[in-house]
This record gives C-alpha cells, sequence and structure tokens, in this order.
C-alpha cells in the first residue's frame, strides 16, 4: 500500500521543513495490564480539548495481562476518524513488539522509545526520540510497585512537548480521569511534568508533526459507542436487561446497570424501575427477553457472534410467536480464542436469517455513538410495533472505541408500544385473533396476562389465526404470509438509508456501520487524487427500502463496502435487487480484525475499476 | 378463548370461593394417550387452582417440549401461556415473572425437557428460587419422540426394544434441594391426594417450589423392567409423611395426633400439617432430607411428600428491589428518565 512519502510528510534529515498541523495519528505500544489506558485516553482528550478532531483505537488481547496491545489516537483537522492506515507517531513501550512495530513503520515515522531498548539501531529513516523512562520515573514514584503504572505518563509528557499540545491541557484531562482518586492524580501529575521537562531539556525537535488548537470539537461529547447504546436503551424505557458477559458487548449493560442505579431508580421509594439479571448463558439471556417481552416489558439483551448463534432457537421462537425483544450484537471476529477483541461486520447474514424455518429480522446499522443512541431507541420501538425480535448491529470498533459524538438529543416523540388489544379495539374488532391481521400490514393486537383481556396460548409454528394449535397445510401458510406481510411492511418502518447523489457520478458506494468513516474519507481520496466522483448509499437498517434498488440503477457499478470475507451485505443486497441488477454489485471487503481503512478501500475500488475499464475495452 | 372446552361432566353447582365452578378452571381437551399420567396431574391442577380459588387470569403457565409440556394447554384455560422450546422454559419463566412478579408463574416440564438439555437451565431456576410453581412429570423417558431413554431413567431399567441404561439416573429432588430451590416435593401421577395437598401448598408457597411427579408413560415405559411404571412405582412409594394442606382461608380444624404433627406455615400464612409416618422426618433440615432420599434410592424406593421446604428463603426477585408495580405495567412517565438526566449524562461527557 502506498502512503505518504518521506518528503510530503516534510521530513528531511535536519529540522522539519515544514509542519503537518493536526493530521497524525499516534500508536501507543505496551503490554496490557500496565495501565496504559489512563495515558492513553488523557492524551486523546487533551487533544480533543484543544479542539483536534479526534479518535481513539484500542486494539487489545484476548487476555487480562502480559500481552500486547496498540492504543491509536488519531488527529485530523479535516475530521476524518476511520482508522488511518500507517503509523506516524510510533510510542514503543514493549519490549516484545518493539522491533517488528519500529520495523513495520514507513519512512519517516517517528519514534518515542525507552532507552534502553536501543530502537534507533534499526533504521536511519526515522525519526528517534530515546527516553529513559525508569530513571525519569523513580525519583516522581518512590514507591516501586506504582511505577510500572505512572511511568505511561511520562509520554503524555514527552509528546505533549514534541507535538506543541498544550500542557494546562493535559492536566485538565489528567483532573478529569483520576479526580476522584487525589494520591494517584498528584503521581501521574509528577511523571507528567518529568516527561515533559526531560524533552524540553533533551529532545530537539526534528519531525515535522504539530497539534495546534482549532474549533472543531466544541459543543461535542467523548463516548464509545456501547455507552451510547446503554443510554439510548435507558431512555427508551427498558425495564428488563439480561445478557451474559461477552467481549465486545459486556460493557453495554455494564454501564447500562451503572446508569439505571443511577436515574432509574423510583424517586419516592428508592425501589428500581428495571432488572438487570445476568444470565447462565446467552440461550438463557434471550429466553428471559422473550419471556419478559411476552409479558409486556421493554426487555433487551447484548451479545456477540458467538451468543448470537446460541440465540438462534430462541429467535425463531420469538419469530413465530411473535414477541417483542431488542438484542444488541456487537460484533467480533469468529468463534473461540483467537481474535475475539478483534472488530468485524462478520454477522450480518446468519442474524438476517437467524434460526430455522423462513425467519427474517429486523436490524439496524448504526455507524456512530449517536446513532446507536437513537437506534437504540427506535429499536424498542420496532421490536413492540412489530412484535418480533429487533437487531441492533453494532461492532467491536464502534462498540469499545472513543469516538467523538454530537450530544445525545432528549427523545421527543412518545414512545410506541404496538398494536396492544384494548377494550375499545375489542369492542370495534367484535371477535379477536391473536394472529388475526385487521388493518392489512400483516401486524395482529396482541394481549398481555395481567391486562385483563382475552388470554392466549403463544406458542411455535403451529397456530392459526386464533393461536389454536394447528397443524393444517392452509393455517401455517397463512400465517407466514401474513409475517411476511408483516416484514415488508417492516421496510416502511425501519431507519431509511442516508443517500448521497453526486450529479454524474456513475459508480455508487454502499456502505454500513462503522465502516462509513473510513468510506467518508475514501470518497475524498478517490476524488481528489484519481478524479473518480462516487455517489454514497448508507444502509441504517434491513428490511431495505425502495431506495436501494433505485440507488444500484443508477449507477454502472456499486461497491459494497464491509468487513468479512463473503461480502455477507452485498449478499443480502443481491437477494433484493431486480437480478438483471445484480451484476453491478461489486464487494470491497476487509477483514484482517482491524478497522477497515480509507486508504484500503481507494486501492480496492480504483483497482475494480481499473478492471472494469479493461473488460469494456475489450 | 384458545381452546375447546373438555367433555368432562360438569360438577354440579358447586363453587369456589372466588365463585367459580370447577369446570372453570379446565382447559382444551388432553391430546395426550389415555391413561397417560400427564392427565392425571393437569386434573388435579385444576383441583388445586379451583379449591384454593385462584384467578386464573393472574396465572401463567409456561413449558417446554414434550408430552409433559403439552399439558397447559389442558388446564386453566382463561390463563396465557407459553410453550417454549425444548429446556428452556426457566429463562422465559424468568423473564416472564420479572416483567410481572403479581403473577402466579406455573411451568411443566418433562424429565427430558428438565433433565437432559435444559438441566442448565433448571439448575439455575433453582439456584435463583423464582417464585413458581415447576412441575417435572417424570416418566424416566422420552414421550413425545416415542421412549428414548432419559436422564430420570434408573440405573438397569430396559427399554422395550431391550436396550438397557446403564448410567445412574440424576435425582431431581436432591438437585432442586442442593442448589437451593425452597419448596422441593416428590409425588406420583396416581395419588391423588397427596398431590393435591402439595399443589396447594405449592400454591400458597413464595420462591420456587419444585415438584417431581411420577408420571408413568403408559405407551413406552409402563413395563416389567421399568422403575417408572405404575405397579413399580405403587409397590415402591415411601411417603414420608401424610399430608394435610389449610388454606389461609380456612380454620384448622383437621384433628392430628398430637406430638406427630408439624405445621409449616407458608408465605400467604397458609399451613401444611405433616403427620409424621418416617419416624423424626424434618422437612426443615436439608442434611436430613439428603440422607433420606439417598437412602431410600438405594433400596430401589422413592420418598414421596414434601422432601424439603424452607418458607423464609427470600425469592430471586425479592433480592432485585424492584418497584411495586409490575416493570410491565410501568407507565412512560417512569421508565423515561427526564430531560436533565440526559443534559447530565451529556455533560459528563464533554
Ligand atoms: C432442540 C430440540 N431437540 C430435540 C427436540 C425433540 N424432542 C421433543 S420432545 C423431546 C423429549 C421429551 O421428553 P420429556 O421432556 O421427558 O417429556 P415427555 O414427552 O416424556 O413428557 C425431544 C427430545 C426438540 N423439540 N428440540
Ligand atoms: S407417549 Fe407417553 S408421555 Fe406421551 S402422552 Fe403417551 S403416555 Fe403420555
Amino acid at each position: 500500500m502506498t502512503s505518504p512519502s518521506l518528503a510530503s510528510r516534510g521530513v528531511t534529515s535536519g529540522p522539519a521543513a515544514f509542519p503537518v498541523v493536526n493530521d497524525f495519528s499516534i500508536q501507543v505500544a505496551t503490554v496490557n495490564g500496565s495501565g496504559s489506558q489512563t495515558a492513553n485516553l488523557v492524551l486523546l482528550r487533551s487533544l480533543f480539548q484543544s479542539g483536534v478532531p479526534v479518535s481513539g483505537k484500542n486494539l487489545f488481547p484476548s487476555n487480562i495481562a502480559g500481552l500486547p496491545t496498540w492504543f491509536t489516537i488519531r488527529a485530523c483537522r479535516h475530521g476524518y476518524v476511520g482508522r488511518k492506515k500507517g503509523t506516524d507517531i510510533l510510542v514503543a513501550m514493549n519490549p516484545e513488539t518493539a522491533h517488528e512495530d519500529v520495523l513495520g513503520l514507513d519512512p519517516g515515522a517517528v519514534v518515542v522509545y525507552d532507552e534502553p531498548l536501543r530502537l534507533n539501531a534499526l533504521r536511519d529513516d526515522l525519526v528517534f526520540y530515546a527516553v529513559p523512562f525508569d530513571k525519569l520515573v523513580a525519583p516522581v514514584c518512590p514507591d516501586a510497585k506504582l511505577r510500572k503504572l505512572v511511568r505511561n505518563m511520562i509520554y503524555d509528557g514527552v509528546l505533549a512537548k514534541l507535538l506543541g499540545i498544550e500542557l494546562e491541557e493535559v492536566d485538565r484531562a489528567l483532573d478529569r480521569q483520576l479526580a476522584k482518586k487525589p494520591k494517584a492524580l498528584a503521581l501521574n501529575q509528577a511523571a507528567l511534568r518529568a516527561g515533559f521537562d526531560y524533552a524540553a531539556a533533551n529532545l530537539e525537535k526534528r519531525d515535522p508533526f504539530v497539534a495546534e488548537r482549532m474549533q472543531a470539537t466544541s459543543g461535542r461529547i467523548l463516548v464509545d459507542g456501547n455507552a451510547a447504546a446503554a443510554i439510548g436503551a435507558m431512555m427508551a424505557g427498558v425495564t428488563v436487561v439480561t445478557w451474559y458477559p461477552i467481549t465486545p458487548s459486556s460493557s453495554l449493560c455494564e454501564t447500562l446497570a451503572t446508569y439505571m442505579r443511577r436515574y432509574r431508580m423510583d424517586p419516592e421509594t428508592g425501589k428500581a424501575t428495571f432488572a438487570v439479571v445476568q444470565a447462565e448463558d446467552e440461550l438463557s439471556a434471550l429466553g428471559m427477553a422473550l419471556g419478559a417481552g411476552w409479558m409486556g416489558a421493554r426487555s433487551m439483551t447484548a451479545t456477540s457472534g458467538p451468543g448470537i448463534s446460541l440465540m438462534a432457537e430462541f429467535t425463531g421462537l420469538g419469530y413465530y410467536a411473535e414477541v417483542p425483544a431488542v438484542i444488541f450484537d456487537v460484533q467480533r471476529v469468529g468463534p473461540s480464542t483467537g481474535l475475539p477483541t478483534r472488530t468485524a461486520q462478520g454477522d450480518i447474514l446468519s442474524t438476517a436469517f437467524l434460526s430455522h424455518g423462513d425467519t427474517r429480522h429486523p436490524m439496524l446499522l448504526p455507524s456512530s455513538p449517536r446513532e446507536i443512541y437513537e437506534m437504540a431507541i427506535a429499536a424498542f420501538d420496532l421490536a413492540e410495533r412489530l412484535q418480533t425480535p429487533v437487531f441492533v448491529m453494532s461492532d467491536l470498533d464502534l462498540g469499545m472505541n472513543t469516538w467523538m459524538s454530537e450530544p445525545f438529543p432528549y427523545p421527543d416523540a412518545p414512545m410506541d408500544r404496538g398494536k396492544r388489544l384494548t377494550p375499545e379495539t375489542l369492542a370495534a374488532l367484535g371477535e379477536w385473533g391473536r394472529y388475526r391481521d385487521v388493518d392489512g400490514d400483516g401486524i395482529p393486537y396482541r394481549t398481555v396476562a395481567g391486562d385483563g383481556l382475552p388470554p392466549y396460548f403463544c406458542r411455535g409454528s403451529g397456530h392459526n389465526d386464533r393461536a389454536q394449535y394447528s397443524e393444517r397445510p392452509g393455517d401455517y401458510v397463512a400465517n407466514i404470509d401474513r409475517i411476511d406481510r408483516k416484514f415488508q411492511h417492516a421496510r416502511t418502518l425501519v431507519p431509511p438509508p442516508v443517500v448521497e447523489r453526486v450529479e454524474g457520478a456513475r459508480v455508487g458506494v454502499i456502505g454500513y456501520g462503522t465502516s462509513h468513516w473510513a468510506i467518508v474519507e475514501s470518497r475524498d481520496q478517490l476524488r481528489e487524487e484519481a478524479g473518480l466522483d462516487t455517489s454514497y448509499l448508507r444502509l441504517r437498517a434491513f428490511p431495505f427500502g425502495p431506495e436501494l434498488e433505485a440507488f444500484v440503477a443508477a449507477h454502472d457499478r456499486v461497491y459494497v463496502v464491509e468487513q468479512n470475507r463473503d461480502g455477507q451485505m452485498a449478499s443480502l443486497v443481491t437477494l433484493d435487487l431486480d437480478a438483471a441488477l445484480a451484476p453491478r454489485v461489486r464487494r470491497v471487503l476487509h477483514y484482517d480484525g482491524l478497522p477497515v481503512d480509507a486508504r484500503t478501500i481507494t486501492d480496492e475500488i480504483l483497482r475494480q475499476e481499473a478492471a472494469a475499464h479493461q473488460e469494456a475495452r475489450r | 378463548m384458545t381452546t375447546t372446552s373438555s367433555s368432562a361432566p360438569a360438577p354440579g353447582r358447586k363453587v369456589n370461593r372466588i365463585g367459580l365452578e370447577l369446570a372453570a378452571y379446565r382447559g382444551g381437551k388432553s391430546t395426550l394417550c389415555a391413561g397417560c399420567g400427564h392427565n392425571a396431574i393437569s386434573e388435579r391442577i385444576v383441583e388445586a387452582c379451583y379449591e384454593m380459588g385462584v384467578e386464573s387470569e393472574r396465572v401463567i403457565k409456561l413449558s417446554g417440549i414434550g408430552c409433559s409440556s403439552k399439558s397447559p394447554a389442558y388446564f386453566l384455560g382463561q390463563a396465557h401461556g407459553f410453550n417454549a422450546v425444548h429446556g428452556r422454559m426457566p429463562s422465559v419463566a424468568t423473564g416472564a415473572t420479572l416483567a410481572n412478579h403479581r403473577m402466579l408463574a406455573m411451568g411443566v416440564s418433562g424429565d427430558g425437557d428438565t433433565g437432559a438439555i435444559g438441566i442448565g437451565q433448571f439448575v439455575h431456576l433453582m439456584r435463583r428460587n423464582v417464585p413458581m410453581i415447576y412441575i417435572v412429570e417424570n416418566n424416566g423417558c422420552y414421550g413425545l419422540t416415542k421412549g428414548q431413554l432419559s436422564p430420570t431413567a434408573d440405573l438397569g431399567s430396559t427399554l422395550k426394544n431391550g436396550v438397557v441404561n446403564d448410567l445412574p439416573p440424576v435425582d431431581l429432588c436432591a438437585l432442586a434441594m442442593d442448589l437451593g430451590a425452597s419448596f422441593v416435593a416428590r409425588s406420583f401421577s396416581g395419588d391423588k391426594k397427596q398431590m393435591l395437598s402439595l399443589l396447594k401448598a405449592a400454591i400458597a408457597h413464595r420462591g420456587t417450589a419444585m415438584l417431581d411427579i411420577l408420571s408413568p408413560c403408559v405407551t413406552f415405559n409402563d413395563h416389567e423392567g421399568s422403575t417408572k411404571s405404575y405397579s413399580y412405582v405403587k409397590d415402591h412409594e415411601e411417603p414420608l409423611e401424610e399430608i394435610s394442606f389449610v388454606p389461609f382461608f380456612e380454620e384448622i380444624s383437621i384433628d392430628y395426633e398430637p406430638g406427630t404433627v408439624r405445621a409449616v406455615t407458608l408465605h400467604d400464612g397458609s399451613k401444611l400439617l405433616l403427620k409424621k409416618l418416617a419416624g423424626d422426618y424434618d422437612p426443615g433440615n436439608k442434611a436430613m432430607a439428603r440422607r433420606v432420599i439417598h437412602e431410600s434410592a438405594a433400596r430401589g424406593e422413592f420418598p414421596t411428600g414434601l422432601i424439603y421446604v424452607d418458607p423464609t428463603r427470600p425469592d430471586f426477585l425479592a433480592l432485585l428491589n424492584l418497584v411495586d408495580q409490575p416493570l410491565a405495567e410501568l407507565p412512560a412517565g417512569r421508565t423515561r428518565p427526564p430531560r436533565e438526566a440526559l443534559d447530565a449524562i451529556n455533560d459528563a461527557l464533554r
């Protein structure tokens, strides 16, 4: 992959020729469990507080302590927040990976390293800054046991000096992070100063990267997608939360429980207006959510791919018995050990059709914290409106990484509790049938235990429209055809795609979820570097609305960008299109466990475009 | 509503304390085999609810999959029911009680549904002491899939096709008790009186009331060599005590010999009167209960009756500190935090 050349980074053998302002990525390589998270978040926050657009991504192992982790901070004055391919500034704190990390850098990159590692001997086309971390930490942290944690703050001080981040902003960020731990705060402040002073006295600036105050972040918040989803679920009025721990979804329910204990205790009695239950596995988690949904509560669970697999049977029951529940899937790479802490959009196809029989499930596709907040609220409305399990398809990148976001808007629309039978509707209907389509939208009226209205016996596939047990072929067909009508109706209820049609563009891009951020950047690259204008359709839900087919029909080629090997969304899109349009659908795939970056997309689209043109000339 | 009512003869004009006839507690016509033990259990559930004056609208019936799990359709036609998936009724029941703690949850399962595919959920339901009645209609085989061995089949019992069970059985009572169920009983589908008393007591209990009811499968497992056949159970049943149940709304009038009777007061003030048959048997003593179960199992006998009860153990919902109004019925004003709350959340993230 080509990346900006030495010259374009402004690197010369002497002092920097011209500065690169607010456009760099910092990678901190550490060992997990070494307490680097505080230092990394403080650095991220100092840039954010200085008004510079930032994003923070944690690349961590499935392990509690002792394995390598990398935290990436991207600062970008253009506002791009997707992962940047390549590292501009490496902070090499992990002896295990330091050599590999340094050898993988593009020429001109900067390395801040622990002096005894002598990394400067490895290459002569990088800018090295040696820092004697142990020597600096000893005087500021007399307690040897704490030094491992505190020494990380030294690189914040060094970078603040090298990049020109105002020290007050770093102090302020540190204050925020450790306000409740005065002793730790004091130690970290001292380490920060030690790093800053050391750099001031000993390091001559020889690289071009500079941070300068901007005004691009005012009014924004910094948050991860799991917290945003949790806040959304709480504002949606969820009352029953059942879950089983799994990375990367655990923090969703944990954060939710924390917020609920704060904001959902009954002011008069001090009692909880919610129940959060850690189930024995994901089967139970969804079983409980369905039990609660059947009873009329707003219920949810959150999981990741392995849990989704276990939820398959219950999801089918929810679909056939028509019971609402909201399921957050924070997607990650495949099963068992290996890459469970890496990101993917790998559950799209299996979730769309999860379970057996003619099942299909609505999926919402959030790309940002703000969107997952809003979609969390929408998901509860949709689940009750459609009387079916609804999936919110997040991923590790959105769920666990730190994003800038607009603040969350208050949900002004009233909750949609769906079609519940009332004495009035019952009187109007005359005779009620639990699974009867009265309104032509495929959605029947339901009752719940305790509402005083007629009861019914809820079961899976074998029932007629009065919920009576039936194995008659006609009853079965009538029922699943009605459920299909309901699903078709869902196309009009789910969030529509965001479409950006560019005048004259013959090429379209389709994306969803977190791939969006790299696509935004890639489209600029395509236009600026190759003169290729593209239109863009960002899917926000399945089932798709009519906009999708219109978009494909309006372009010669449409590239579906996603983070899995087989083009799962592209397949789903193709299934939905008129067969004549299917050949226009192309795949741009990224699936190495890292969030997709713009350069990968740009290169791949250009490669396929060149091939298409060659094909046309033949 | 959903089922045609049974053709059983009307019991005359007799009504219970809420003015309902027995017939009001019936459900759809059973489609189980004639003589199946499960039918007798459904009948006892109908009677127990009638005698206790249970309001069907306040009951939810839940089950997994199996012949046994079909039976909720055959009692309490005026109650909501949920026939879930195989072995997973406990989680659905747990979620349902979380959503509405005011309902009386009644679960029906089979020994395969509970002891095999569903044992994980069973274990955790018992541990949590979820307030519900959990009935296992135990026939030692899989009825609905035509007679395979279940995990409660006794060592050495044989299938019709000659297959011999060479694995030890799971004792659901011992398991439930160890795990924390606060009411554990065993009975036999042919013992009308005992089962009725136990069911009524289970209705009055707050916490998990686990009833393991031996219920012979007349089609696949009621033959020589089966320890879950009618004749075997009749011969080897060993009642721990003679049970009488006095609901909270009745005066205690039953005359028991002083010294041999122990009264257990249940959650709603009802009383269980236990007349000791087996010397000093005390259903409040877990260690003794365990010993009796194991010793009688070694003799090939089934102790029946109330094996263990602890009316004081808080149930799962009590631990959750929930508001009084059922969660499912809370209005939006109580479940959507006010604007100021969201403002505070946003501010903290700035
Ligand atoms: C996931 C799944 N696996 C297998 C089955 C098939 N199945 C239906 S009922 C049953 C066994 C029922 O046995 P038990 O619970 O003892 O009830 P009984 O029929 O004897 O009353 C099985 C294995 C199923 N329904 N679902
Ligand atoms: S097969 Fe056995 S368990 Fe099933 S209904 Fe018949 S007798 Fe009962």
